[in-house]
């Protein structure tokens, strides 16, 4: 290509209609799809929550079926995992990556396109998998998002709805991985070398590199699943040979990092966030990287710990207790680093930031019960029971989903050109937390007091932890319409943003985001920038 | 952008892909590797699982020691898989056996059924400490076993607990569950509604 | 509804959450279900080690991040040091994190791999009980003695304190005894979890497990299924009745006489009358048939039949009796003949038979039973 064709064949601006985002090849406007998605899908997984609050509301049955419940219960994890954070955190990526390293695009933009085209139809099938025990296609998916066999053997057809749900967003994340890494490696703008990255592109780098390890393991899972439902082998089944505990070991063998899949994007944003309303370069950055890379490398051989009641050995479990205990070194290290660039900064509180600081502790709490949970013998007592759901939700709301709110009102204004209405932000930003707070501090108690997970009903004695769930739930819910008004009113419109957004953005490991305008055109850095 | 960045970026992707592609499919691989490594790891290590409960010990795995100087006490116990209209019993539910001594114990199965049964026995062990010093070198659970309608059978089981076993385990129990090899019962199961 | 109304109504006008009497906070307060038995003591022990730690560093970094927000935000005119992270602090501070949190956690480690010992530790068990766990209920094996003991949800309405906290049959244990629980699962994961007394362990199909206890406290114990089994999982709860020796003694001694005796009132040949089976088989019925068949006998076609002026029901006896002692290949009827004796099949079938408007009129003695088998 010569520079001419190059110049001529890119100066031209969106394409319009449909056309634009069926074969858009555009990594802004392919981000922007992904985070339309997972918006809807947000809207989806957390309405089946609402219905799961509203049944264990009270005592009895009040709303839904005990088989259908637990398919909502399986159906929100998969969705809020899969549908929600993954893409959410991938749109960012599309979005992010290229304008901060100063690439033109996507390594890909063909294969980006498809990756995120996968995603409906998987979301399709991941709806359908529900719809169709009303049709009679057998059992609903009662068994959680863990699909443990023999329970997932019962199944009816909901459940290779669901294997091939998995199969698909396994290839669309793969495709998504693949692309964002070769962006990194290759295409960042000269001068703009590894050890000057933003700490979000160095996140999306493990985020990814983490995708491709674990991803085909879980795929490999769920076939063999399939193929132990309907045609005779017996990788799962002990009448034939197998082992049910193998699928457990395969299964949190992916299931683990994908923790950490859900959580490293959020916690790249806070690099990013916190040093700028500090207005204070961020403290440990090198830290930060080879603290995520411990982790990744300690976050792929702790899975266990999610199986301490299946009777392993005692140096086993010691083995797993250990290194488990050991993650609480990185994730320290983490919030330490954000804690000292917060140290003799000169802070605002802006949206991004009260969020980016109700991480901070939050997720701090859920690292501590963590702890707790990582003693073998206690866990023994914890194991299947609300206070595990409350500890993983107060690690994967603060720490994944509040990161990606974060990280929209920190980057709406790039986006959209337009500021965000500060007020509304705030007020969503307080409902929102003390709502999340309100639904899941409870759950420690009604755990600690023996309710398991994954019940429909309850005697009267968790009553009021779970009334008192409900409503924060509901308030929790509710909140998120407030989140999707101020969304469209800042693209409608609203004050202009200045091309550096905020006025501590651009200090420290800053991204090239901040140097181009607000919004960006169209196509950006076609000629690379050069990074001193 | 010049041809030569732009070739060399190519150049660079196609390497990168190759890589991440490589580990992909590798990593796809691994996941059934895991049915494979996880026998071998349980086998090596006596760690307990289906498998290495199992197995079929050959001489070279059993220590030809005698420890006269303690007794173990064998529980024996049986259960039916859902569905299985069989009944099963150990006909000895306890036996205090010297380490390092061959032992036999019975299983009485019959079909209550009115068709031919595939069942299959498997065997689990605890506390799992005793799983690579229970040693069982004649067995009904290293087959299927065909029941014809109606009959029943006694099933023999000829084991030796190694001396090797650690000493402050004095209590072993080796309880077979019974599953019927077709597994459309499990699934059958499913469907009923209790409430 | 009722419940639902009246909660309601009490929590709006009180206007506070904390008024249900026999709620958990009442009970329980906000920790751990209180230990009765050495293994669980020890467990709670640690889980107070580990959580008062979790407090201390939540509320050791809330303070410190709240005194950094307070001291250095820009209202108060707090300029920001550019050089910070250049400085030693910035780059030797990373190894302080590791050392301080490697100390914390080798804190915890250490008791937590000393309790793990405890919890598999070997002691010589006086009572060994089998525990089950079957689409939805438990059944207990007391191996040393024969005793079986089936043990169903009992019914209760959402406002009542036994709501799914109440079985049919106790599982009833004797206080300071060495007791062994094995775990085993009929069809798919359970997991027997009283948090009083023992540690839990998953029951999975295929596989023995172990865990012990020794309980120090009389009283009754709840617990629940705490692995998920599929659509009764909620359905399953465990009552633990804990009573002395001498008491257990005579309830052990009760069971075996009670089952000898209905053996041998089963075998007898004595002739029953139509009301005495009629009365029986009803009981059994709805313990054993009603998942399928429906209280009605109406079944829930296509998958489960109607017995309701059905065939078998109102045609030959040998051919019902057949089919309740064999089972039916190719479908979910199991084969009685295994679980039921020869008076409760007579029973059964004889209620089937005369229930529903089903006119068959014939009586089915045990001898008839012993004959078909």
């Amino acid at each position: 290509m010569s520079d001419a064709i190059t110049h001529e064949a890119h100066h031209h601006g969106p394409p319009t209609g449909a056309k634009r985002w069926l074969y858009s090849t555009n990594h802004k406007d392919i981000g922007t799809m992904y985070l339309i998605f997972a918006l809807i899908m947000l809207f989806l997984g957390g309405a089946m929550a609402m219905v799961i609050r509203a049944e264990l509301w009270m005592p009895g049955l009040q709303l839904v079926e005990p088989d259908f419940f637990n398919n909502l219960v399986t159906n929100h994890a998969l969705i809020m995992v899969f549908a929600v954070v993954m893409p959410a955190g991938v749109g960012l990526a599309n979005w992010m990556i290229p304008l901060m390293i100063g690439a033109p695009d996507m390594a890909m933009p063909r294969m980006n396109n498809m990756s995120f085209w996968l995603l409906p139809p998987a979301a399709i099938l991941l709806v359908l998998s529900m719809i169709v025990p009303f049709f009679g296609g057998g059992q609903t998916v009662n068994t959680g998002w863990t699909l443990y066999p023999p329970l997932s053997i019962q199944s009816g057809m909901g459940m290779d709805f669901l294997i091939f749900t998995v199969h698909i967003l396994g290839v669309s994340s793969i495709m998504g991985s693949i692309n964002i890494i070769t962006t990194i490696i290759n295409m960042r703008a000269p001068g703009m070398n590894m050890m000057k990255m933003p700490i979000f592109v160095w996140s999306w780098f493990f985020t990814a590199l983490l995708l491709i390890v674990i991803m085909p393991v879980f795929a490999g899972g769920v076939t063999m699943l399939l193929f132990d439902r309907h045609f005779g082998t017996s990788f799962f089944d002990a009448a034939g040979g197998g082992d049910p505990v193998l699928f457990q070991h395969i299964f949190w063998f992916f299931g683990h990092p994908e923790v950490y899949v859900l959580l490293l994007p959020s916690i790249g944003v806070l690099g990013m966030i916190i040093p700028t309303f500090s207005r204070k370069p961020l403290f440990g950055y090198k830290s930060l990287v080879y603290g995520m890379a411990v982790l990744y490398g300690l976050g792929l051989i702790v899975w266990a710990h999610h199986q301490y009641t299946i009777g392993m050995s005692i140096e086993t479990t010691t083995y797993f207790m250990i290194g488990t205990i050991l993650i609480s070194i990185p994730v320290g290290l983490m919030i330490f680093n954000f804690i000292f660039t917060l140290w003799k900064g000169s802070i605002t509180f802006e949206t991004p930031m009260l969020f980016a600081l109700a991480i901070i502790l939050m997720f701090s709490f859920a690292g501590t019960t963590g702890v707790m949970l990582a003693v073998v013998p206690a866990d023994l007592q914890y194991h299947d029971t609300y206070f595990v759901v409350a500890h993983f939700h107060y690690a994967l709301i603060p720490g994944s989903l509040f990161g990606l709110y974060a990280a929209v009102f920190f980057w709406m204004p790039k986006w959209t050109g337009h500021m965000y209405n500060e007020r509304l932000g705030k007020i969503f930003f307080w409902w929102t937390t003390i709502g999340f707070n309100l639904t899941f501090f409870p759950q420690h108690f009604s755990g600690l007091a023996g309710m398991p997970r994954r019940i429909v009903d309850y005697n009267m004695i968790f009553t009021e932890f779970n009334v008192m769930s409900s409503v924060g739930a509901f308030a929790f819910g509710l909140s998120h319409l407030l989140f999707l008004y101020i969304i469209i009113k800042t693209v409608k419109g609203g004050e202009k943003a200045t091309t550096e957004v905020w006025d501590g953005s651009s200090i420290g490991y800053a991204g090239l985001e901040w140097t181009v305008p607000s919004p960006p055109p169209f196509h950006t850095f076609e000629k690379a920038p050069v990074v001193k | 952008m010049t041809i030569e960045t732009n070739s060399q970026t190519v150049f660079g992707h196609r390497r990168t892909i190759k890589w991440l592609l490589i580990l992909a499919v590798g990593m796809f691989g691994f996941g059934f590797a895991m049915v494979p490594l996880y026998k071998l790891v349980c086998s090596v290590t006596g760690w307990n699982s289906i498998d290495s409960n199992s197995a079929q010990a050959s001489t070279a795995d059993i220590s030809q020691e005698i420890d006269l100087d303690r007794t173990v006490t064998v529980t024996f116990d049986g259960t039916i898989n859902a569905g299985l209209p069989w009944e099963f019993k150990p006909l000895v539910r306890k036996l205090e056996v010297t380490p390092g001594k061959s032992y036999k114990a019975d299983f009485y199965v019959k079909n209550y059924s009115n068709r031919e049964i595939v069942g299959q026995a498997i065997p689990g062990i605890t506390p799992w400490q005793g799983t690579e010093h229970f040693h069982k070198t004649e067995c009904f659970c290293f087959t299927q076993q065909t029941l014809a309608a109606g009959e029943s059978r006694v099933m023999p089981l000829r084991f030796t607990v190694d001396a090797r076993l650690p000493k402050e385990i004095k209590f072993l129990t080796l309880s077979y569950t019974l599953m019927d090899t077709d597994r459309s019962a499990l699934k059958a199961n499913a469907g009923l509604v209790k409430h | 509804m009722h419940l639902k109304r009246e909660s309601k109504l009490r929590l709006a006008t009180v206007g506070g959450l904390f008024v249900l009497s026999n709620s958990a906070v009442a009970e329980y307060g906000l920790n751990l279900v209180e230990p009765a038995s050495e293994i669980t003591r020890s467990v709670f022990d640690l889980h107070m080690l580990t959580a008062k730690l979790a407090f201390y560093i939540s509320v050791i970094i809330t303070v410190l991040v709240v005194y950094i927000l307070v001291k250095y935000r820009r209202s108060s005119g707090a300029e920001a040091d550019m050089q910070m992270h250049k400085g030693k602090f910035g780059v030797f501070s990373w190894l302080l994190v590791p050392i301080i949190v490697l100390g914390i956690d080798l804190s915890i480690a250490g008791p937590g791999t000393k309790t793990l010992h405890q919890v598999e530790r070997h002691v010589d068990a006086e009572l060994t009980v089998k525990v089950t766990g079957s689409q939805w209920k438990w059944t207990y094996d007391y191996l040393d003695n024969d005793v079986r003991v089936v043990s169903n949800l009992q019914e209760h309405e959402p406002n009542e304190p036994g709501y799914l906290r109440s079985v049919d049959k106790l599982f009833v244990l004797p206080v300071d005894t060495n007791i062994r629980f094995l775990h085993t699962a009929t069809d798919v994961l359970h997991a027997w979890w009283v948090p009083a007394i023992a540690i839990k362990k998953d029951s999975i199909p295929g596989y023995i497990h172990e865990t012990s206890t020794r309980i120090t406290k009389e009283g009754t114990y709840y617990g629940q299924c705490a692995e998920n089994c599929g659509t009764g999982h909620a359905y399953m709860p465990i009552v633990v009745q804990v009573v002395s020796k001498e008491k257990f003694n005579d309830w052990v001694a009760l069971k075996t006489a009670e089952a000898s005796a209905a053996a041998a009132e089963a075998s007898a040949d004595k002739v029953w009358s139509k009301e005495d089976l009629m009365a029986r088989g009803e009981e059994l019925y709805v313990k054993n048939c009603v998942a399928c068949h429906q209280v009605n006998g109406e079944g829930i076609p296509p998958v489960f039949p109607a017995l309701k002026g059905s065939a078998i029901a109102t045609g030959a006896v040998a051919d019902h009796l057949d089919v309740v002692i064999k089972g039916k290949a190719g479908t979910a009827m199991a084969a009685w003949g295994g679980q039921l004796n020869d008076l409760e099949v007579a029973a059964i079938v004889t209620y089937e038979r005369n229930a529903w408007g089903n006119d068959a009129g014939d009586l089915v003695q045990p001898a008839d039973v012993k004959s078909a088998r």
